[in-house]
C-alpha cells in the first residue's frame, strides 16, 4: 500500500494543554481515515498541526509527520504554504464562516488556482467552473460571481470543497465536513466527497463524531478520546467488533428503536488536558476499570486487524448489542384523551418594503398546522431547519404571536385573558444549554423564576421545591448555590429540565434539546426525559432533526416542510414505512451504522426559501414523482390509517394498501 | 434604493424641526431675549430702553411663537420662531451681529476648513490604518505592545498640548513652518502643514488602537484560517482578506463625519489662526453672537444628517450582504 | 470654622458612598468577584490604579470645604470669612499663603520681571529677591547644595515609608495566607503571588519618594515655580485635580441613568419606544457636541449672573457652574452609551434565557432588572472607565473655547488657557503650561491604563472566557 501520511508521536500543546497527545496514524492514498470522537478530544487539533495552522499560543511539541517522504515539521515556513492547499488541502465545519463574506467564491477559488497552479484571467475562471462541475454545483458560471451570504449551506460546503481541490491535493482533510448540514444536505455533500475520492484517488482524512458518517465513507477508524487515540482498526472490524469500552459506549449511547431498553451512558466527564494524567485516561468513566488502570497507561494491543490500548483488550466479550435491525416496539396505543390540540396555527412574518415600509408580503413560518397530542405521549416534530418547527413550539407558548388558529390545552381555549393557566400547563426546555441559562443567576434562583412568576406554591415551599428539582433531574444538593458557568452542558441542560418542571407542566416543549450535546450526553438526557415522563405521566413536544432521537422517544411523529405538516402518525409506522417521498428521502439520507448504501436516492436541491415558496405542493421541486398536478394544487389530506396522515397527490394516486403490509 | 434614499431624506426633516425646536427652546425660550440682551449689553447699560434698542436691532423684539398684533398668516410668520428658527430651513440664516451675511461668511469660510481638515482625515485614516496592520501583523510580540503602550500615551496627551508644542517647537523655535495664518491659492500650503501634521499626530493614539482590535477580531475569524489553509502568505492573508474586511466598520465609521469636515476644527483653527467655520464659531460663542451659533448647530445638524445617510450608502457600496430597502 | 457643603461636595460624597456598596455587594458575589480579579493580576492596572487613588485621595481632601471663622468677630455672634478653604487648603497652608508678586521660574529664587530695588538707598533695576522661594537662604550660591540635599533627604524618607509600608504589607499578607514572613517575601520577590505585587511595591515606593521630596523643596521653594499673581503653581496644579475628577465622575453620574434607562428600553421593548428614543438620540446626535454645551452654558451664566442673590460665595457660584457643566456633559454625552446597551438588548432579548422567563409570564420590570440589566453592567462598567479620560481633556479644551469651568477655578483648563499667550514671551514662560499638562497627562494615562486593564478583564469577546 501506498502510505501517503505517517503520523508519529504527535504532541500539540496550546498554552499548558495537552491537546494532542502521542497520536500515531497514517492514510494511504485513495484511503479515507476516520477520525472519530466527542467534542474536545483533540481531532480537530490533530488535524490543525498536520497543516500548521494552530490557533496562537498552539504548537506541535514533538512527534513527525510525513507527507509522502516530506518532513511536514521541519519545512520552512514559505515552503509550507505550498504544500497547504497544494498536497494537503482542508474543509472546515461551518461553511458560512470559513468563506470570506465579502469576496465573490469565484475569487476565492480562483485565488487557490493561481497560487498552486499558476492560472489567471480566463484560464483560472474555466478552471474554477470545472472545479464547480466537479463538486455537482448547478449553474456553475453564474455561482462563480456570488457572494458566500447568497449561496445555501450545501453549496457553501460545495464551494470549499472546490477550493480545496484548485491545487489537485494528495491528502484532503474534512472537519466534520457534514455536522453543520441537514441531514439531506449532508447526504449529497458526503456523496461529492466519496466520488471525488475515488476519483482522483486522493486520501482523505475524515473527522467526526457521527458513527453514521463513519460507517458510510470511512476504509479504517481511529477513535480518540483526551487528545489519545485510544483504537484503530479496518471500518468492517470496527463495527462489528468495537475492542475499547469507550467505542462501545459509543454504540451503546446511541439512540435506538424500541424504547423499553435505558441508553448506555458515561460517568463523569472528560479529564482536564492541563494537568498531569497519569494510566489510562478512560478511567474516571470506564466501567472495567481496574487498580492497573489507575497507574499504567496502557499500550497498542493488536487484536486480529484491529489495535486498542486498553489492558483489558480482547477480554471484554463480545456483549455489543446489535445496533440494527431490532424491530420497532410500538407502544400500544393508550386511550388516553388529548392535552393538546393544535388546529391551523399559523405564524406570518410580515415583510416591509418601499418608502412607507408597506406590508407586500408575509413569510409563512407556519402555515396550517394541526396536530394533537394525548395525555403522557410524545409527539416529535421533525423537519430540517428552517422548516417552521421551533417557531410552533414559541407560537404554542405565545413566544411568538399566532398569527391564526386555535390551540386548546386541557380542553381549554387559549386566548390573551389565560397565558398564566398556559404558562403554569406548558413549558419549553431550549436547545443551547449555555444561552439558556442566564450567567448571572444562581441555579436556585433560575428555579425560583417560574415558581415565583406563575405564584406556584407558598412562598415558604418553593425553596423545598428546589431542593427536590434539583434530585429529581440527578443533580447534586449543592447545585442551587452555584452559578452556570460551574456546570457542563449535560448538566445545564439538567437545569434547563428542572426550570420547566418548577411549575408541574403537563406538556414540555423540547426544542432540540440535545443537539448541542455529545452523543454520550445525549444519552443521559433522553434517559432522564424518558424516565420523567413515566414518572410524572408528561406529554413531549419533543422539536428534532434527528430520526434516531425520535425512533427512541416518540410515539407519534409529524414531519414538517416548509412550515406545514406533510405526514402524520405513529412513530413506529412512520419511520419503518413512510409513505411521502419527503419523509422517505428524509429517513434514506440518515448514515446507517451498517454501512450498507446500497442504491440510496438522494433528494435533489435544497429547501426552498419560506419566503417564496413553490406553488402546489412545495416539496415538488425536489420530488422524484413530481407530476403536473403536484405544480398546481396543495395535496389534501390522505388517511392511510387510523391516526396515518399524508398530504401527497402521489400517495393519494395509489391503490389503498393495508398499513404495515 | 431609490426608495430608500427618499424614505431617509423624508425621516431628515422631522430630525431637523427637532435639532430647530430644542436650539429655539434654549435660545428664546428657557434664556429671553432680555436675559440676552443684558448679558451682551454688560451692567453698565441695563436700562429698560437700552434693552428693546438692542432687541429692535436684532429683530427680537417680536413675539416668540404668535404675534397677535396681526391678522392672518402674518399672526404666524411676524415671529421670532418664524423669523429667526423656520427661517433656516430655506438656509436663511441672516445676519451675525458684525452686520455681515452668515451665509455668505459660511460660503466664504468652508474653503480653509476643508484645506486643514480633510487632509487630516484623509492622511489621519491612512496612517491610522497602517499603523493598526503593522501592529496586528507583530501581534502578541512586544513590537505590538509597545505599539499599544505607544498608543494609549499618545491619546493620553491633551490636544491641546500637541498643537501648543507643535507651534512652539516647529514653528517658533526651529522657524520651520510660520506659527499661524492663512493665505489663498498655492500659498496655502505652507499654512496648512502644520495643523494638518498636529491634526495627523494627535488622531493616532486612539484612531490606531481601535483599528488594531478591529483588525485583531477579524483575524481570528475562521475564514482567515481558510485563507492560510489555501497557502497564502501572511501578507496576502493580512492585505486580500483581513483588510477589506476590517474596512468594512472603519470606512463606515469615518463616513459619517466626513460632511461635517466643512464645519473645520474649533481649536486647530482658532489656534492657527485659519479663517474657517470652526475660528468662526468659536469667535461666536466666545462674543456670544448667538445668531451664529444658531445657524453653526443647524447647519451640524444637516451635514450630520447627510452623513448618516451616505454612512448607510457606503456600507451597500462596500458589504455585498447589505441591500437598501 | 463653619462647614461647607457644595452640591458637587454632597454628590462626590453620595457618589464614594455608592462605591463603597457598590464594593461590599461585589464581594459577597464570587461571578461579580472574579473579573476584578482578574484586573488585579495586571501589574499596569494596578500600578495605574494606585496613582489614581493618590489622585482621589487629594480630590477627597479638596472636597471637605469650610469657612474659617473671622478673627475679629464676636463669639456670640461669629462671622465668617468669604473665603471657602478645604482641608487640603488646611493640610498644604503655605503652599496657598505664600505669593510672590509676579512669574518665578520653578525653584527660583528671583522674580521673573525686572523691578526698581532699593540698594542701599540706590534705586536699581534687577531681578528682586523672592518673598518666599529661597527666602532661608543668605546667598544664592547656597542653592544648589540645599536642593541637592533637600532631594536626598526627601529620597531617603520616602524610601524609609516605602519599605515600612511593605513591611507592613508583608505582615498582613503573610497572617492572611498564613505563611511566615520570609516565605511571604520569597514569593513576593519572585512574583509568585498571584498578584502583581512587585509593580505595587514599586509604584507605591515611587510614589513615597516623589511625594517626599516634592514635600521637601516645597517648603523652601516654589516647586513649579509662580503664575502671573505670583501663585504657587503646584498649588493650583493640585487644586485643579478636584476639578478633573468632578468633572470626569459626576457626569458619568448623570449619562449612566439616562443611557441604561433609554438604551434598554430602547433594545428591549423595541417597537415605538425604539423609535422615540433613537429619534432623540439622532436629534441630540445631530447637533455638533460643543456648540451645544456652548449654548447651554451660556444659558446657565446668564442665570446665575441674573440671580446672583442665589450664592453667598464664589465658591458656590463656581461650584454651581461645575455642576451645570457635569449636567449639560452628560445629558449631550449619552448618546453613546445608550446606543451600545440598545444594540446588547436587542442581543440579549432574543436569548433563550430571556425567552424561557417570558414563558413563565415573568414582568418586563423583572426580566430587565434580572437578566438585561446584569448581563450588560459591564458595557457599562467599561464605559465608565473609558469616558473618564476623555472628560477630564475635554474640560481644557471646552475652558479654551470659553465654555467650560468657571474662570476663578483652578483647573487645568484654566491654568492651560491663561497660559499659553505667555509662550511669545522672552524667555518663555513654560512652567504653567508644563505642570498643567503634566498632572493632566498623569491622570489621563493612569486611568486609561486602568481602563484597559478593566476592559480586558470584563470583555467577554477579549478574554476568552465562555
Amino acid at each position: 500500500m501506498n502510505i501517503l501520511l505517517k503520523v508519529e508521536q504527535l504532541v500539540t500543546e496550546i498554552g499548558a494543554a495537552r491537546v494532542v497527545d502521542g497520536v500515531s496514524f497514517s492514510i494511504a492514498a485513495g484511503e479515507t481515515y476516520a477520525l472519530l470522537g466527542e467534542s474536545g478530544c483533540g481531532k480537530s487539533m490533530t488535524a490543525l498541526s498536520l497543516m500548521r495552522l494552530l490557533p496562537d499560543g498552539g504548537r506541535i511539541a514533538a512527534g513527525t509527520v510525513a507527507l509522502a517522504d516530506t518532513d511536514v515539521r521541519a519545512l520552512p515556513e514559505y515552503e509550507m504554504r505550498s504544500v497547504r492547499g497544494g498536497r494537503m488541502a482542508m474543509i472546515f465545519q461551518e461553511p458560512m464562516l470559513a468563506l470570506n463574506p465579502v469576496m465573490k467564491v469565484g475569487d476565492q477559488i480562483v485565488e487557490a488556482l493561481a497560487l498552486h497552479r499558476g492560472l489567471s484571467g480566463q484560464p483560472a475562471r474555466d478552471a474554477a467552473r470545472a472545479l464547480l462541475d466537479a463538486v455537482g454545483v448547478p449553474d456553475p458560471v453564474r455561482r462563480l460571481d456570488s457572494y458566500p451570504f447568497e449561496l445555501s449551506g450545501g453549496l457553501r460546503q460545495r464551494m470549499m470543497i472546490a477550493m480545496a481541490l484548485a491545487g489537485e491535493p494528495h491528502l484532503l482533510i474534512a472537519d466534520e465536513p457534514t455536522t453543520a448540514l441537514d441531514v439531506t444536505i449532508q447526504a449529497q455533500v458526503l456523496d461529492v466527497l466519496r466520488r471525488l475520492k475515488a476519483e482522483r484517488g486522493m486520501g482523505m482524512l475524515l473527522i467526526t463524531h457521527d458513527l453514521g458518517v463513519v460507517a458510510e465513507n470511512a476504509d479504517r477508524v481511529g477513535v480518540m478520546y483526551a487528545g489519545e487515540l485510544l483504537e484503530e482498526g479496518n471500518r468492517a472490524d470496527f463495527f462489528a467488533t468495537p475492542q475499547h469500552p469507550y467505542s462501545r459506549m459509543l454504540f451503546e449511547a446511541l439512540p435506538r428503536a424500541g424504547g423499553n431498553g435505558r441508553l448506555a451512558t458515561l460517568p463523569s466527564q472528560v479529564p482536564k488536558l492541563t494537568e498531569q494524567l497519569h494510566g489510562c485516561r478512560f478511567v474516571p468513566r470506564c466501567p472495567h476499570a481496574a487498580q492497573r488502570c489507575r497507574q499504567e497507561s496502557p499500550g497498542w494491543q493488536t487484536i486480529g486487524n484491529q489495535r486498542v490500548r486498553c489492558h483489558f483488550a480482547g477480554q471484554l466479550g463480545d456483549a455489543l448489542p446489535q445496533a440494527t435491525g431490532e424491530p420497532v416496539t410500538s407502544q400500544p396505543a393508550m386511550p388516553a384523551a388529548d392535552l393538546l390540540r393544535v388546529d391551523r396555527l399559523a405564524v406570518h412574518f410580515p415583510i416591509r418594503r418601499g418608502l412607507f415600509q408597506r406590508t407586500v408580503g408575509h413569510v409563512r413560518a407556519v402555515d396550517g398546522v394541526s396536530f394533537s397530542i394525548p395525555a403522557g405521549h410524545t409527539l416529535a416534530l421533525v423537519g430540517e431547519s428552517g422548516c417552521g418547527k421551533t417557531t410552533v413550539g414559541k407560537a404554542l407558548l405565545r413566544l411568538v404571536e399566532p398569527t391564526a388558529g386555535t390551540v386548546q390545552l386541557a380542553a381549554e381555549m387559549l386566548t390573551e385573558r389565560n397565558l398564566a393557566s398556559l404558562r403554569r400547563q406548558a413549558q419549553m426546555v431550549f436547545q443551547d444549554p449555555y444561552s439558556s441559562l442566564n450567567p448571572r443567576m444562581r441555579v436556585a434562583d433560575i428555579l425560583l423564576e417560574g415558581m415565583d412568576a406563575l405564584k406556584v406554591g407558598a412562598t415558604a415551599q418553593r425553596r423545598d421545591a428546589v431542593a427536590r428539582l434539583l434530585k429529581q433531574v440527578g443533580l447534586p444538593d449543592d447545585a442551587g448555590g452555584r452559578y452556570p458557568h460551574a456546570f457542563s452542558g449535560g448538566q445545564r441542560q439538567r437545569i434547563a429540565i428542572a426550570r420547566a418542571l418548577a411549575v408541574a407542566p403537563r406538556l414540555v416543549i423540547c426544542d432540540e434539546p440535545t443537539s448541542a450535546l455529545d452523543v454520550s450526553v445525549q444519552a443521559q438526557i433522553l434517559n432522564l426525559l424518558k424516565d420523567l415522563q413515566a414518572e410524572l405521566g408528561l406529554a413531549y413536544l419533543f422539536i428534532t432533526h434527528n430520526l434516531a432521537v425520535v425512533e427512541y422517544l416518540a410515539h407519534e411523529v409529524a414531519v414538517m416542510y416548509l412550515g406545514r405538516i406533510v405526514e402524520t402518525g405513529p412513530a413506529a409506522e412512520i419511520l419503518r414505512a413512510p409513505r411521502h417521498p419527503y419523509t422517505q428521502a428524509l429517513i434514506a439520507a440518515v448514515p446507517r451504522l451498517d454501512g450498507g448504501m446500497g442504491h440510496k436516492t438522494y433528494l435533489a436541491g435544497d429547501q426552498p426559501s419560506p419566503l417564496n415558496p413553490p406553488s402546489g405542493c412545495h416539496f415538488h421541486p425536489r420530488c422524484p414523482h413530481a407530476s403536473a398536478v403536484c405544480r398546481q394544487r396543495y395535496p389534501e389530506a390522505t388517511q392511510l390509517g387510523a391516526q396515518h396522515r399524508v398530504h401527497c397527490h402521489w400517495v393519494a394516486g395509489q391503490p389503498v394498501q393495508s398499513p404495515a403490509a | 434604493m431609490f426608495a430608500y434614499l427618499l424614505r431617509r431624506i423624508l425621516y431628515a426633516i422631522p430630525i431637523l424641526i427637532g435639532v430647530n425646536l430644542l436650539t429655539f427652546t434654549l435660545f428664546f425660550v428657557v434664556n429671553t431675549p432680555d436675559d440676552m440682551a443684558r448679558l451682551q449689553l454688560g451692567a453698565k447699560h441695563v436700562t429698560p430702553e437700552a434693552i428693546e434698542r438692542w432687541k429692535v436691532e436684532h429683530g427680537y423684539d417680536k413675539p416668540l411663537l404668535l404675534n397677535r398684533e396681526m391678522q392672518g398668516s402674518a399672526q404666524f410668520t411676524d415671529t421670532i420662531f418664524f423669523k429667526h428658527s423656520a427661517a433656516m430651513f430655506a438656509f436663511e440664516f441672516g445676519k451675525g451681529d458684525d452686520g455681515r451675511d452668515i451665509g455668505n461668511e459660511i460660503a466664504t469660510r468652508m474653503g480653509p476648513s476643508l484645506a486643514i481638515a480633510l487632509p487630516v482625515f484623509v492622511i489621519g485614516l491612512l496612517v491610522n490604518v497602517s499603523f493598526a496592520l503593522l501592529m496586528v501583523f507583530f501581534r502578541a510580540t512586544y513590537l505590538d505592545l509597545w505599539g499599544v503602550v505607544l498608543c494609549v500615551v499618545l491619546m493620553s496627551i491633551s490636544g491641546l498640548f500637541y498643537i501648543i508644542a507643535g507651534q512652539y517647537f516647529i514653528a517658533k523655535l526651529w522657524n520651520l513652518l510660520p506659527i499661524s495664518g492663512f493665505a489663498d491659492g498655492i500659498d496655502a500650503f505652507k499654512f496648512v502643514l502644520l495643523p494638518v501634521l498636529v491634526g495627523v499626530v494627535s488622531g493616532i493614539g486612539s484612531g490606531a488602537r481601535w483599528y488594531r482590535t478591529i483588525f485583531l477580531e477579524e483575524i481570528g475569524k475562521d475564514y482567515v484560517r481558510t485563507a492560510r489553509a489555501k497557502g497564502l502568505s501572511e501578507v496576502r492573508v493580512l492585505f486580500r482578506h483581513v483588510l477589506k474586511n476590517g474596512l468594512i466598520p472603519i470606512l463606515t465609521g469615518a463616513v459619517v463625519v466626513l460632511p461635517l469636515l466643512f464645519m473645520g476644527s474649533l481649536i486647530t483653527e482658532s489656534f492657527f489662526g485659519i479663517p474657517g467655520l470652526g475660528s468662526y464659531t468659536i469667535d461666536a460663542i466666545q462674543a456670544q453672537d448667538f445668531s451664529v451659533v444658531r445657524a453653526m448647530v443647524f447647519l451640524g445638524a444637516v451635514l450630520y444628517i447627510i452623513g448618516l445617510i451616505l454612512t448607510d450608502l457606503s456600507y451597500a457600496w462596500a458589504d455585498p450582504r447589505v441591500r437598501l430597502q | 470654622m463653619q462647614p461647607v457643603i457644595l452640591w458637587t461636595d454632597a454628590l462626590v460624597f453620595a457618589l464614594v458612598a455608592a462605591v463603597a456598596g457598590l464594593v461590599l455587594f461585589i464581594r459577597r458575589h464570587e461571578h461579580l468577584c472574579a473579573p476584578w480579579a482578574g484586573v488585579a493580576k495586571r501589574p499596569m492596572a494596578m500600578g495605574a490604579a494606585l496613582v489614581l487613588a493618590v489622585f482621589v485621595v487629594i480630590g477627597l481632601l479638596d472636597s471637605l470645604h469650610y469657612r474659617e471663622r473671622l478673627p475679629d468677630s464676636p463669639p456670640d455672634k461669629p462671622q465668617y470669612s468669604v473665603e471657602v478653604l478645604s482641608a487640603f487648603d488646611a493640610l498644604v497652608g503655605p503652599l496657598r499663603t505664600q505669593q510672590e508678586k509676579t512669574y518665578s521660574a520653578p525653584l527660583a529664587m528671583r522674580l521673573y520681571a525686572k523691578e526698581f530695588v532699593d540698594h542701599d538707598g540706590v534705586a536699581v533695576r534687577e531681578y528682586p529677591r523672592l518673598k518666599y522661594g529661597g527666602a532661608h537662604l543668605e546667598s544664592e550660591a547656597d542653592r544648589r547644595a540645599d536642593l541637592v540635599r533637600r532631594v536626598l533627604l526627601g529620597g531617603a524618607q520616602g524610601l524609609a515609608i516605602a519599605l515600612l509600608l511593605l513591611g507592613a504589607l508583608a505582615a498582613w499578607q503573610a497572617r492572611c495566607s498564613r505563611q511566615s514572613y520570609g516565605e511571604w517575601l520569597v514569593a513576593f520577590g519572585t512574583g509568585g503571588l498571584g498578584w502583581p505585587g512587585r509593580t505595587v511595591a514599586t509604584t507605591l515606593a515611587l510614589i513615597a519618594i516623589m511625594l517626599a521630596v516634592v514635600i521637601q523643596l516645597a517648603s523652601g521653594y516654589h516647586v513649579l515655580g509662580t503664575d502671573k499673581v505670583g501663585q504657587d503653581v503646584l498649588y493650583i496644579s493640585l487644586k485643579s485635580i478636584r476639578t478633573g475628577l468632578v468633572i470626569g465622575t459626576l457626569t458619568t453620574l448623570v449619562t449612566l441613568p439616562l443611557a441604561i434607562v433609554l438604551g434598554i428600553a430602547a433594545g428591549y421593548f423595541r417597537g415605538w419606544v425604539d423609535d422615540v428614543i433613537q429619534y432623540v438620540y439622532t436629534v441630540l446626535n445631530s447637533i455638533p457636541g460643543v456648540l451645544l454645551i456652548a449654548a447651554a452654558v451660556l444659558i446657565v451664566q446668564v442665570y446665575i449672573e441674573s440671580n446672583p442673590e442665589l450664592f453667598d460665595t464664589a465658591a458656590a457660584r463656581a461650584d454651581i457652574r461645575l455642576l451645570a457643566l457635569c449636567i449639560i456633559m452628560g445629558v449631550t454625552s449619552w448618546t453613546g452609551l445608550a446606543r451600545l446597551l440598545r444594540g446588547e438588548s436587542l442581543k440579549l432579548r432574543t436569548l433563550d434565557y430571556v425567552e424561557a422567563a417570558r414563558a413563565f409570564g415573568v414582568s418586563h420590570s423583572r426580566i430587565i432588572g434580572r437578566h438585561i440589566f446584569p448581563n450588560v453592567f459591564h458595557l457599562v462598567l467599561i464605559a465608565i472607565v473609558l469616558d473618564f479620560s476623555g472628560l477630564v481633556l475635554a474640560e481644557a479644551v471646552l475652558s479654551y473655547v470659553g465654555v467650560g469651568v468657571d474662570p476663578g477655578m483652578y483647573s487645568w483648563g484654566n491654568m492651560i488657557n491663561g497660559a499659553r499667550l505667555e509662550l511669545a514671551r522672552e524667555p518663555v514662560v513654560w512652567w504653567q503650561l508644563g505642570a498643567a499638562f503634566a498632572f493632566m497627562f498623569t491622570l489621563v494615562l493612569a486611568a486609561n491604563l486602568f481602563a484597559d486593564g478593566v476592559r480586558d478583564a470584563f470583555d467577554p469577546r477579549v478574554g476568552g472566557r465562555r
